[in-house]
């Protein structure tokens, strides 16, 4: 359960305006799209969001509570690429995150508290589709399942947020259409907040129960002085439909 | 329109041409064949105008040292020779390695993972990595005695700073993606370090390592050649007083071999411990 309230959020690098006065509220367990041109802040936003970058003005909350300035276990992200940990196994990297929190220390978890995490863990694998591959490492795996995991990995941590990044751009049409199914069931089953950039148009529509277009503003004077972007438009929508089981 | 000529036909580039198998060994074996037999040549031809030369000994010289170095006992200390030599010399590198590894691999993900740590000691670092070891040599014979210390702390001076350098830059080429990942997933500090960082940082010690094997080997046959009693490089100092090419030339192969081992071996670990690391998995 997370509401999310962002508040006059500006963004600037030096001279140069990235994103200015964003603002958004949202109720719990949306499911939020963000499409634009590239280069106009979708991603800046998700990773204000991350807690890497932090704005430059305003302020976001979630559940009335100002953002952590780094990234932490309430909100979880899914990149493009690059955020599965290559020297564990496919099980090893979902149970990762349970032994870390649970195990304060160095991170590791044994006996009876192990065996519950990776019952949970492959329960979680088997949910994603991966539960014949626990034993094998990312390099091993397509693209399709890499990103799979990385949901898995990020889902089993049960956080408020969850932020994808592009999550489906390199992966071919087939396996993306699994992906749909698969997120909009996770993000039903365990009541979250997401949001997900994209280019494609279409899968925005279908996916979220809020579309944000994030556009420079072309017109009027502000335009000619090179501003940043923001939101142009806010669209609810009905949400995943019921082709998605 | 241009026509494609039938496979057959197309003469591929010299680039895309790949020796088979058997083409390969002959290859590797040809530069070898070609020094020895530019060896066998030169040595017959200066025995032939002076047998009393040393510079290039006929195989039966060799033969006969080898024998009396590595088979037969020392008449005046009844030791044989090669191997208290070779059980000296890797004694000390093989303190001296692990000693290195383990402070670089400490060192290297330390400022890797520490911005503040970076800040303070990384220009340190840098700087000390520029001082020739060798001439640290006579401080070291000074402050620490003639013993096993000084050669010790010699080769881990000279190899330490080198790993621990390359270990940091291997931390910061860990993609940033991976290390936001685990923090979103509840890493602290520590935990990023054990668990995310240093775990992936052991293969890379293996090649940092094999990479500084050249270099300690220089550092420890230059502190033997200087102050020792015993060891690879004292012998070769040693008998170089009666240009014994005999004995060094077969030392110079012993000490060749033994490094190519010791690159094998850790080659061979970094395989079978770190199955994830290994290109093409």
């Amino acid at each position: 359960m997370a509401e999310i309230l962002v508040e006059n959020v500006w963004k600037e690098f030096g001279q140069q305006v990235v994103l200015e006065n964003l603002n958004l509220k949202l109720a719990a367990h949306e499911f939020v799209t963000i499409v634009g041109p590239s280069g106009c802040g979708k991603t800046t936003f998700l990773r204000m969001l991350l807690g890497v970058e932090t704005p430059s003005r305003g302020t976001i909350r979630i559940d009335g509570e100002p953002l952590q300035a780094e990234p932490g276990p309430d909100r979880g992200i899914v990149f493009q690429r690059y955020s599965l940990f290559p020297h564990l196994t496919v099980l090893g990297n979902v149970l990762l995150g349970l032994e870390m929190r649970g195990n304060r220390g160095l991170g590791y978890l044994w006996g009876a508290r192990r065996k519950a995490a990776v019952r949970r863990c492959e329960e979680m694998l088997e949910s994603v589709g991966l539960g014949a591959a626990r034993d094998k490492y990312p390099a091993q795996l397509s693209g399709g399942m890499q990103q799979r995991l990385s949901i898995a990995q990020s889902i089993v941590c049960e956080p408020r947020v969850l932020l994808l990044d592009e999550p489906f751009a390199s992966l071919d049409p087939g396996v993306t259409q699994d992906m749909h199914e698969l997120i909009v069931r996770l993000w039903r089953d365990n009541r979250m907040t997401v949001f997900m950039t994209t280019h494609h148009v279409r899968e925005a529509f279908q996916l979220g129960t809020r579309l944000l277009v994030f556009d420079r503003n072309r017109e009027g004077p502000a335009a000619a002085q090179g501003r940043g972007a923001t939101i142009t438009y806010q669209l609810a929508l009905k949400g995943p439909k019921g082709e998605y089981p | 329109m241009t026509s494609l000529k039938p496979a057959a036909a197309v003469r591929r580039r010299l680039f895309n041409r790949q020796p088979g198998r058997g083409w390969s060994i002959v290859l590797a074996a040809l530069p070898f064949a070609l020094l020895v037999a530019a060896y066998l040549w030169g040595s017959q031809t200066r025995l032939a105008a002076n047998p009393d030369d040393k510079l290039l000994p006929a195989p039966a010289a060799f033969v006969a040292a080898i024998h009396d170095y590595a088979f037969a006992e020392d008449p005046r200390s009844g030791d044989i020779l090669l191997w208290t030599d070779t059980g000296a010399s890797l004694e000390r590198l093989g303190i001296a390695l692990a000693i290195s590894a383990a402070l670089g691999l400490g060192l290297g993900v330390v400022l890797g993972v520490l911005p503040f740590v970076r800040a303070a000691f990384s220009p340190l670092l840098a700087t000390v990595a520029m001082i020739p070891p060798l001439a640290v040599l006579p401080i070291l014979f000074i402050t620490l005695g003639l013993g096993e210390l000084a050669k010790i702390v010699l080769i881990v001076i000279g190899i330490t700073p080198v790993i621990a350098r390359d270990l940091a830059l291997r931390v910061g080429e860990l993609p940033a993606e991976q290390l936001i990942k685990a923090q979103t997933l509840g890493a602290s500090t520590l935990q990023l370090a054990t668990r995310v960082i240093l775990p992936q940082m052991w293969p890379r010690l293996i090649d940092a390592l094999r990479l500084s094997l050249g270099a300690a080997w220089l550092f420890l046959i230059a502190a033997e050649a200087i102050a020792s009693t015993e060891g690879l490089g004292y012998r070769i100092f040693l008998v170089r007083r009666y240009l014994a090419m005999d004995v060094i030339l077969p030392y110079v192969a012993w000490i060749t071999a033994l490094a190519l081992l010791m690159d094998l071996a850790l080659r061979l670990l970094r395989g079978w411990a770190f199955r994830w690391a290994e290109p093409g998995r």
